[in-house]
Formats: structure tokens, sequence, C-alpha cells
């Protein structure tokens, strides 16, 4: 703790730090970290976005018209890995970066210096995944899953995934240790573990998710690194190895990555409900639990991926049943943000209609995940649109939503500015229709048989491909609003209050000016 | 503002849409296609039970969510209450869920016990994945022997949009994979090269085809007709050119359809011996 603070050298901390680029490139402030983190996960939500509008526009009508094939897989492929890796994964981070010292009352995070190493990381991982579209052969094309024996078969662009995906890991494992350290070792006395908001605790857990499942990851593309140059048959079945074994690996990481992108979406969801209701979490506790509960069943539910792959009846039904679980303390946290709301004195500013949007999209999901653990149905639905309608209902409007509730709720406080409420809420209606206008009639694709992952069709699905195609677009275009929304208000927008929301509890609301300042909580509060 | 009276609007369109598919029975188009096979049907029936649950679920959890959105609000003066727990509650609310998993869980067991039963077949097929076409051999049963390729027959021009589409686009072959009606049907499944699914919904049917690797699964068809599916699993770049069609013939046709088959191989194979 006291190798952070490191302000024993004489002159105290005031914003003396260069400035211009080399403020970004050095800085090891977690706001500044925090800022490029949530800048950089925009952009690539911008491009994961883009590759995703030329699905939908390959998709618009049956035929063959604007990407061939080869070039759709590799869009497909990419939209995948940059909105998980890119836009999702990073924005969790960005939010941990300036909230978890906030709310904990620490001065910063305990390994700045890794913490701009964390970051900078990450931009050189992107270029290696963007860039692979340039390389003579594409970019990988094999689906984000990457499964052998095709992915052995692709170009350089496959190994530049692989490499960036070890950069990500290499980025991701550090930030997490970063943010256990800071939260075991750095909060403000007085709080103790249970004592923590709600966000700090869902990103302590998925920071241990983190720790255990990344270097799982690593591990399986260097299988595959190896496998494509060095002779080794961990995947071939003519060499003695099994391609299933790949998807047994992957799936080991991929499953928790799930709840990597969840679980602080619910923390965010849990400070901004509580803040609007004007009423104290209900039962803080076992929400605790429910979190921890969720973090453990993640890691035995993997092979719910894979239930075609073929395995002993036995193993359908232990994971069936093992997922099935999930659902308890998925619904529990639920019960208690109703309850939250239940006589409380709401109003409903953009960051509680995504709160609220967020639940009620994400209970469907939940619902579509349920049905999807059930093994006879998932045979029928599984690599359709039903899978995608599915995790798009829990990764759109589960993580992102939150990520815009988190956005609109924190930015008085980083930036001292309010957004624009109308255009807030235009943000919302507008986001909330044209995402279920292109992601429930994908229920019906699915359930109809339509395979993901191909860009033609049977003319029985046209319609519903042209309602979501369309959906699509709206829904990309709205994402523009966000952005003015966030350059006006950070460029122009009117003086945030002291305290912007009336029911807000947290330590960087109760005991910070708005907007906090360069360095904050260099003594630390007392939490009674 | 009317905010009230949109999110009421909201609620209840969402609470259409999603009824509307535990109904969609109505139409194949909503739902799972029209069950031929006994895994089939209980996967159907499956499947329209547990939507009217959630729907039981989602109703109950969100006409509480939207009572207190609508009446606790600073809007019309709610003051708000401060309580933060409740035992008897919270214990309430996770024992139900786990009944109601239990309930769900108990018809799926069943299903995945007479799914994975492929013992005691009438006959045998072998269906093996290919980059981009599916190739048949007949190993055990009537019609053993017989062994055949099959391609995508939908020509390439419908494809790039120069011809109109026909009614099978996509969904259409040159060889179907012939069987007779009620008879079990063991289909083991591999692939050559890369990952393939060979999958028919009507039938309840998808497995994963993989190189070096023997996988099966099996169908009982109810009636004659052909049952179409697509490749289900990312293969490369014809993924989505690669389709299943199974014929489904009365007992008579198949034994014609075998002897054609076995007669025309036999003359392929004199006439290869001939050549030598």
């Amino acid at each position: 703790m006291a190798a952070v603070h490191g302000d024993t050298h004489g002159h105290g901390h005031d914003d003396h730090h260069p400035s211009g680029i080399m403020r970004w490139v050095t800085t090891t402030n977690h706001k500044d970290i925090g800022t490029m983190y949530l800048w950089f996960s925009f952009t690539m939500f911008l491009v994961g976005g883009f590759l995703a509008m030329g699905i939908r526009a390959e998709l618009y009508q049956p035929g063959i018209q604007i990407l061939e094939p080869e070039l759709f897989n590799q869009f497909t492929t990419l939209h995948g890995l940059i909105m998980v890796f890119g836009a999702i994964m990073p924005a969790f981070v960005g939010f941990a970066n300036w909230q978890v010292p906030l709310m904990i009352g620490a001065p910063d995070m305990a390994f700045a210096r890794m913490n701009n190493w964390s970051f900078w990381l990450l931009p050189v991982a992107a270029t290696l995944l963007i860039g692979s579209f340039f390389v003579p052969g594409g970019a990988a094309a094999g689906g984000w899953t990457f499964y052998p024996p095709l992915s052995t078969q692709g170009g350089l662009g496959v190994d530049l995934m692989i490499f960036s995906v070890h950069i990500l890991g290499a980025s991701s494992i550090m930030g997490s240790i970063n943010i256990i350290t800071t939260i075991l070792n750095m909060r403000a006395p007085g709080m103790t573990l249970m004592k923590m908001p709600m966000f700090v605790w869902t990103w302590l857990i998925t920071a241990y998710l983190l720790v255990l499942v990344m270097p799982v990851l690593a591990g399986v593309v260097t299988m595959l690194l190896t496998d494509r140059h060095f002779g080794t048959s961990f995947f071939n079945a003519a060499g003695g190895g099994d391609p299933v074994l790949f998807q047994h690996i992957f799936w080991f990481f991929g499953h928790p990555e799930v709840y990597i992108m969840i679980l602080p979406a619910f923390g965010i969801i849990s400070e901004i409900i509580p803040t609007f209701s004007r009423k104290p979490l209900f039962g803080y506790s076992s929400m605790v639990y429910a979190t921890a509960s969720i973090a453990i069943l993640s890691c035995v539910v993997w092979a719910h991926h894979m239930f075609t792959a073929g395995m002993p009846a036995v193993g359908q039904l232990f994971f069936m049943y093992a997922t099935m679980l999930i659902a308890v303390p998925t619904a529990v946290k639920v019960f208690n943000w109703t309850a939250t709301m239940w006589r409380g004195s709401m109003t409903f500013e953009t960051p509680m209609l995504f709160s609220i949007g967020f639940i009620f999209l994400f209970v469907i999901g939940g619902f579509s995940g349920v049905i999807c653990a059930i093994v006879p149905i998932d045979i029928q639905v599984q690599d359709t649109y039903y899978v995608i309608a599915h995790f798009h209902y829990v990764l759109v409007s589960g993580a992102l939503f939150a990520l815009f509730a988190g956005a609109y709720y924190w930015i008085p406080k980083w930036t001292g500015r309010m957004y624009n409420e109308t255009l807030g809420k235009w943000h919302f209606w507008l986001s909330m229709f044209f995402f279920n206008l292109t992601f429930f009639v994908q229920h019906f694709l699915g359930l109809a048989g339509m395979p993901r992952r191909v860009p033609d069709y049977n003319l029985q699905f046209a319609d519903f491909n042209m309602i979501s195609s369309l959906g699509a677009f709206g829904f990309g275009l709205t994402q523009l609003l966000f952005l003015y929304i966030m350059i006006s208000c950070i460029r122009s927008g009117e003086k945030a209050p002291q305290m912007p929301w009336e029911g807000a509890k947290t330590l960087e609301w109760t005991h910070l000016p708005t907007p906090a300042p360069y360095h904050s909580f260099e003594k630390p509060p007392v939490v009674n | 503002m009317g905010s009230k009276s949109v999110v009421t609007l909201a609620g209840v369109s969402a609470l259409a849409l999603y009824s509307s598919m535990a109904v969609g029975s109505l139409g194949s188009r909503y739902n799972f296609p029209e069950p031929q096979s006994i895994i089939a049907k209980e996967t159907y029936d499956m499947h329209i039970w547990l939507m009217w649950v959630c729907l039981v679920i989602f109703i109950g959890v969100f006409s509480v969510m939207f009572y207190s959105i609508l009446k606790h609000r600073k809007s019309v003066g709610h003051k708000a209450a401060n309580f933060h727990h409740s035992t008897a509650a919270e214990v309430i609310w996770t024992i139900i869920p786990c009944i109601i998993l239990v309930v769900m869980a108990w018809p799926a067991t069943k299903t995945v016990i007479a799914m994975k039963d492929t013992s005691s077949p009438d006959m045998t097929i072998k269906a093996t994945g290919y980059q981009w076409m599916w190739g048949y051999d007949y190993l055990q049963g009537e019609g053993e022997g017989i062994s055949f390729f099959s391609r995508i027959s939908t020509p390439r021009a419908q494809i790039e949009n120069k011809e109109p589409k026909g009614e099978h686009y996509l969904l259409e072959v040159d060889n179907h994979v012939v069987v007779p009606v009620g008879k079990k049907v063991r289909v083991v499944i591999t692939a050559n090269d890369v990952l393939h699914a060979w999958s028919v919904p009507a039938l309840g049917v998808k497995q994963d085809a993989i190189p070096g690797f023997i996988r099966d699964t099996w169908f009982t068809a109810d009636k004659a007709g052909i049952y179409r599916g697509m490749c289900s699993e990312l293969c490369g770049k014809d993924h989505a050119f690669m389709p299943i069609v199974v014929e489904v013939m009365e007992a008579d046709d198949y034994a014609q359809w075998v002897a054609t088959q076995l007669s025309a191989s036999a003359v392929k194979t004199s006439m290869h011996v001939e050549n030598k």
C-alpha cells in the first residue's frame, strides 16, 4: 500500500504532468487510463459495429450481393472477436479503472505503471487483429471460436489473431491482478469487504475469473499455433490428437468469459437501481453470494456449448443440470433488483432507463438461456440464429446497456458536466426499439432452422432477415447519437451540480467534489 | 412527459411478442418444423411447455416491477421506504426457482436418455462430411452396400441472383438419402477434413461430424416425405451450400429404390472390371 502512494518525494501531487500526447502515453493515473480504456473500447465498438453492418447488409436479402462467402466469414469472425475482446471487456476495465479507486477510497490503482502497460498493449493487439484483413488470405474466418481443423487451414490471418489474443490475454491478466490487489489492499479504513459497493464486489469476482481462465485461453491458442507451424497434433486425429479437445479447453475459458462480461454489468446495475429508487439495495449479502455462486458455477458448465459434439448421456445430463442451476442465483438477482425498486421513490433519468431496459431484456436472454440448457432443445437450436438471438440479448441488452447506463451515471462525476437528458432518453428508446427489431425475430429464424454463420439462406427466412437487418442499421446509427451526446457533454455540457443524483450513496459522490480532481483520496476517507 | 404510457406500451408490446412466440405452434415459421419422429415430437412439446412456464414467470416478475414503476415513482409523490432485506422472502425466492427447474429437467432427462440409445437399429448409414458435400454409405440393413455423394443442386446462377430462386433454394441436392418409414435408422457420422454437422430438424437430429472420430445418432421417421437440413458447423467458404435431404419412403418403394441402386452399382462395377 505504501509503495503505491509514492508521494513521499517532497512535492505533493498537483496537476503537473506531461501535456499533449505524452500525458496519455506515460500516464499512470487511473482516471487517464480509465478514459483511454473507454475511448479505445468505443472505437472498437464502432469497428465491430461496422462489421456487423456488413453482415446484416449481406443478409438483407437471399443470394450473395455484397460479401463473398470468404469475406463474410472473416466479417463474422472479426465481429465476434473485436466485440468481445476489444469492446465489451476493455470497457468494463475502463469502468474499473475509474470507479474502483473512487468507490473504495483509494488514491490510485495498486500497480500504476503496470496499469499503463495493460492499456497500451490493447492498441497493439487491435492493430494485429484489424490489420489481418489486409494480409494475403485475409483475416481469420473460422468463427470467433476458431475451432480446428478449420482454423488450422487458415492463412497468416489466423496467426495474427493468435498473437493478438495472446496480447489481449496478457493485458487482461495484468489488469485483473491490479484490480484484485487494489481491492484487497487499498480500501479506506472501515470499509470491510461486506461494506464494499456491489460494483467493486462484482469486479473482484470477475478479476478472479479472468486470472483463472485467461491462461487457459493462452494455452489453447498456443496449442493451435504449434499445430499450425511446429508439427504437433493436439487437435489432429491423424496424429493422435482430438479436435474436440480444443472445444473443451476453449469453452473452459469461454463460458466463464461470458460471466466476465456480465458480472460487472450486474455491478453497475446494482449501483444505479438503488440510487434512482432512493432506497438501499435489497439483499446486499445475497447479491454478493449470488455473484460468487454464478462465478463458481460458470466454471463447471462449459460443455453445454458442445451438446452436438457428442458426449455420453451422463455428460449431457450433468452439464444440463449444472447450467440450469445458474438460473437460481440469476433469478435471485432479478428479484433483489425488483425488491429494491419496490416502494422506492423512483425517477427515470437515462441511467435508470437503461438499467430497467437491461433487466427487462436480460431476463428474456436468461429465459432463452434456460431453454438452450435443455439438451434436446439445444440440439435443435445449436448453431442456429436462436443462439445468436440468445447471446445478443445477454451481451448487447445485457453488458452493453449496462455500460451505457454506467456512462450516463458517472459522466457528471468524471467531467463535471451533464449530458443532455432529452437526447439520452432518445438514445435509450431508439436503442430499445431497434435492438428488439434486430434480435427478437432471430429467435424465430433459429427455431425454423436457419444456421448461423451463413451468407445466404432459403427464401422462407427472407422476411425476418430483412426486418433484422433494418433493425441493425437503426441500432448502428443510434449509437452515433451516443457518441454525439458524450462529446457534446464533455465539450459543452451544462455544469454538473455537486450531487447530480440525490439518491447516490457511494464514496465518489459523498466524499469527492464534482468533477473528481486529478488526484483523489490522497488521504483515505473513514468509512463507518 | 408520457413516459408512463411509453413504458406501459413497451411492456405490453414486448409481452405480446413473447407470447406470440409461445403460441407460435400455429405456424412453423415461428417455431420448430413439424416434428416427424418421436424425439422431434418430444422436443417440440417440451419447448412449447417451457415457453408457457417462462411466460408465466415473465408476467409474474414484470407485473410486480411495472406496478412498482407506475406507483412507486417520485413524480406521483411516493416516499421511499427503507427496508433492505428479508430472509424469509429471499429463501422463498431461492427455493421456488429450484422447484421449477426440477420440473423442467425431468422430461428433458427422459428424452436425453432416449436420444442416446442407438442400440439395435434396423439399418445403419454412415454420413461423411466433406468440404463441401456429404458422402453416404449404407453399412448395414436393407440397402447395404449402397454408396454415393450428395451435392447441392441449386444452380450457381440462383445464388448470384441471375435467375429467380426456387422453393427449395439451397435446400436441394442431387442424391437424396433414402430411408424406409418406421424403421430405426442409426446414422454414424464423421468428416474427412474439418468439422461439419449433420442436421435434419424435422427428425430431431443434429450431430457434429468430426474428422478422425465416429459419432452416432438415430431417428425413426413417422411418415413418408422429404425432410431438409443444413450443415450446422462452420466448415469454410461453402458452409451454407452443403444441405442434407432425407427422403422417407414406404417399405415397397424403398425396396425398389434399393434394387435400382444396387443394380446400377453392379453395372458400374462390371463395367469397371471389363474396362480393366
